[in-house]
């Protein structure tokens, strides 16, 4: 259990860069999501934490001690890789012993620590096997298993649920979470994927272009994204823009969208959550925003349905729960209606 | 039923050439060389067949056959050893620190030796070899001071020449298995704390192990049966079962006594090989 504290680390390859001047703090026994479209530099961020990758500049400090220069065989972390790499020539056993044989730890206690830890992601009555006799859910807890055995400082996840099918990711998804409660692991795991983020983690980072877009808990980097591309990738979003008037903005042909949060001068771009607005009949009074428009699409995805409302400000989307099974038929008119609240500003 | 039927006509249409292929160039002179191993007399001159088993008899009553044998063998096991000693380094090296066109340009000078005709490049030897030549003038050139240094006839002489001819098996087998390795593993047996000479002995290897008993058998079995790069770069020292198992064909005409010693050598290989197949399998199984 330790503490991770990354301090304005770049990392070119020839023209491009990868990393450039990220910062970021990882606290003890934290659950920390780096989430970022692939290229985003999230990879080369947790490589460079596993000694993969050599910083060009910048420190990367595990309990207050700089590892960005020290190979990967002294830092102690644990890594579990995106295709698991596990020995296809070692049986399971063998396999999680590995980091302890190589520490040359006694014999009897390499055989405790690993039955303790296969008990722990439950395989235990598995250790005789190869990794091509396990199915893909059971190979991951071998990954895992043996990323933890030797005790790691830090555990490192690369897309840990990538490579596994829905209803098994939802279900190690729980497990993992268990098992990092249980160890009380500083944990930090490498996805795309915005809902893996959301529900696994307790702090989330957003990467784009290498550099750091947003940090902090998945509640409040969803709610309060900072830029356009933070609440595009984290959850979906409606956008307006316009000139900034009295806490709010003027958007054309559609007028005053008020907005709680602090406005810049000038130009300002408000994001709306389409599950923070409701849909009422044209006439029905209410308060805060309010666009009209008629439906032009409707998606259905069993608990919920996504409409497309075509307004003077353009096409807006709009989530509402399958409750009650009443259904809004396309070109139906409508009013979207949203509390000042819940309009953001973003940058752009 | 009728499906199965024809699929059966299907596959025997399919596979047939290959085995009369098979048929003609191997088991037929093999069989045939198989016949006359048994037979008292070769094929030449007025006799009739008769069945003998003194040639196979011969071959454990003859001190000196044995010894030949013996010296093959020790040859073959030299020169695969010099192969993997020299041909999995350089393998490694290929399959992971070189990329792109460099590599194309040395996978080329590797594979060149085989664009060359066998007895040009076992000459070509010769000369490099020989009192004052280019391998003496060589090592004289940088230190002055040294005696002479002939290779001629000597057993150096065809163990080089003969890991020069064989090394390209051995660095292109090796490189497929070192290839096919995922980088990622190699990753995670460092993060786990692995050096180095850990992961080459734990993980590298092991995995390799295809490759390098591909290119040993590749090179093995055809370098126990050599004779000519044995006669040439040994000259009365390169006497071994290959130059009597070709002597028996070409100047004795005992064609019987060198199929003998030819099947006595392909049980001794076929029994290297069984014996080494368990270990063998039970990597293959795992990769």
């Amino acid at each position: 259990m330790s503490a991770v504290d990354v301090r304005n680390v770049t990392k070119r390859y020839g023209a491009t860069t990868a990393l450039d001047r990220v910062s970021l703090a990882f606290p003890n026994g934290s659950f920390f999501a780096l989430l970022g479209p692939s290229g985003s530099g999230k990879t080369t961020l947790l490589r460079a934490l596993a000694g993969f990758v050599e910083p060009d500049e910048g420190m990367i400090l595990i309990d207050d001690q700089d590892v960005a220069h020290i190979p990967s065989f002294r830092r102690n972390i644990g890594m579990v890789f995106q295709n698991y790499a596990l020995f296809p020539h070692m049986s399971v056993f063998d396999n999680v012993a590995f980091g302890l044989t190589v520490r040359r730890i006694p014999r009897i206690q390499v055989r405790q620590r690993v039955g303790k830890i296969l008990e722990l992601v439950r395989l235990d009555g598995l250790d005789h096997r190869k990794p091509r006799q396990l199915s893909g859910g059971q190979q991951q807890r071998v990954a895992l298993a043996r990323a933890l055995v030797t005790e790691p400082r830090v555990l490192l996840l690369d897309e840990p649920l990538g490579a596994l099918d829905k209803k098994l990711r939802q279900d190690m998804q729980g497990e993992l979470k268990r098992i990092q409660r249980t160890v009380g692991i500083t944990t930090i795991f490498v996805t795309h994927d915005q809902e893996e983020a959301l529900t696994l983690s307790d702090h989330i980072a957003i990467i784009d272009e290498g550099r750091l877009i947003q940090v902090g808990e998945p509640g409040e980097v969803y709610d309060r994204p900072y830029t356009r591309f933070a609440a595009n990738f984290l959850g979906d979003a409606n956008f307006l823009s316009g000139p900034v008037q009295d806490s709010g903005i003027m958007v054309d042909r559609v007028g005053h969208v008020a907005t709680t949060s602090p406005l810049p001068a000038g130009e300002a771009t408000l994001a709306v959550r389409p599950e923070r607005i409701r849909l009422v009949a044209p006439d029905t009074p209410a308060q805060g925003n309010r666009i009209e428009g008629h439906v032009a699409e409707r998606v259905f995805s069993g608990a919920s349905l996504t409409y497309t409302v075509q307004t003077d400000a353009g096409p807006l989307r709009v989530l509402r729960q399958n409750a009650d099974g009443d259904v809004i038929d396309t070109g139906e008119r409508v009013a979207l209606v949203w509390s000042a609240d819940h309009s953001v500003v973003v940058e752009d | 039923m009728r499906i199965e039927t024809r699929r059966r006509w299907a596959i025997a249409w399919l596979t047939g050439p290959a085995y009369l292929w098979l048929a003609v160039t191997i088991f037929l002179p093999l069989s045939a060389m198989l016949y006359f191993s048994f037979q008292k007399k070769g094929p030449f001159g007025r006799h009739a067949s008769e069945f003998s088993l003194k040639h196979y008899e011969a071959f454990f009553t003859k001190g000196y056959l044995q010894d030949l044998m013996w010296r093959s063998l020790e040859m073959g096991f030299h020169v695969t050893g010099l192969c993997i000693l020299i041909g999995f380094p350089a393998a490694y090296w290929l399959a992971r620190r070189i990329h792109g066109r460099w590599r194309e340009a040395l996978f080329l000078l590797i594979v060149l030796p085989f664009w060359s005709n066998a007895l040009v490049r076992v000459f070509s030897w010769t000369i490099v070899l020989r009192p004052d030549g280019v391998l003496d003038r060589a090592v004289h050139l940088v230190i002055p001071g040294l005696p002479t240094i002939d290779l001629t006839d000597s057993y150096a002489a065809i163990i080089i020449g003969l890991v020069h001819s064989y090394l390209p098996y051995m660095i292109l087998t090796c490189f497929l298995s070192l290839q096919a390795i995922d980088e990622s593993l190699l990753e995670a047996a460092r993060s786990l704390g692995a050096r180095s000479w850990t992961i080459l002995g734990r993980i590298i290897l092991p995995l390799a192990v295809p490759g390098l008993a591909a290119g040993s058998i590749l090179i093995f079995v055809p370098v126990i049966g050599s004779f000519f790069e044995p006669r040439l770069l040994g000259g009365p020292k390169g006497t071994v079962i290959g130059t009597v198992i070709e002597e028996q064909f070409t100047v004795v005409s005992n064609w019987p006594l060198g199929g003998a010693l030819s099947f006595i050598l392909l049980a001794i290989v076929l029994l290297i090989l069984a014996v080494s197949a368990p270990v063998l399998k039970n990597h293959m199984r795992t990769t």
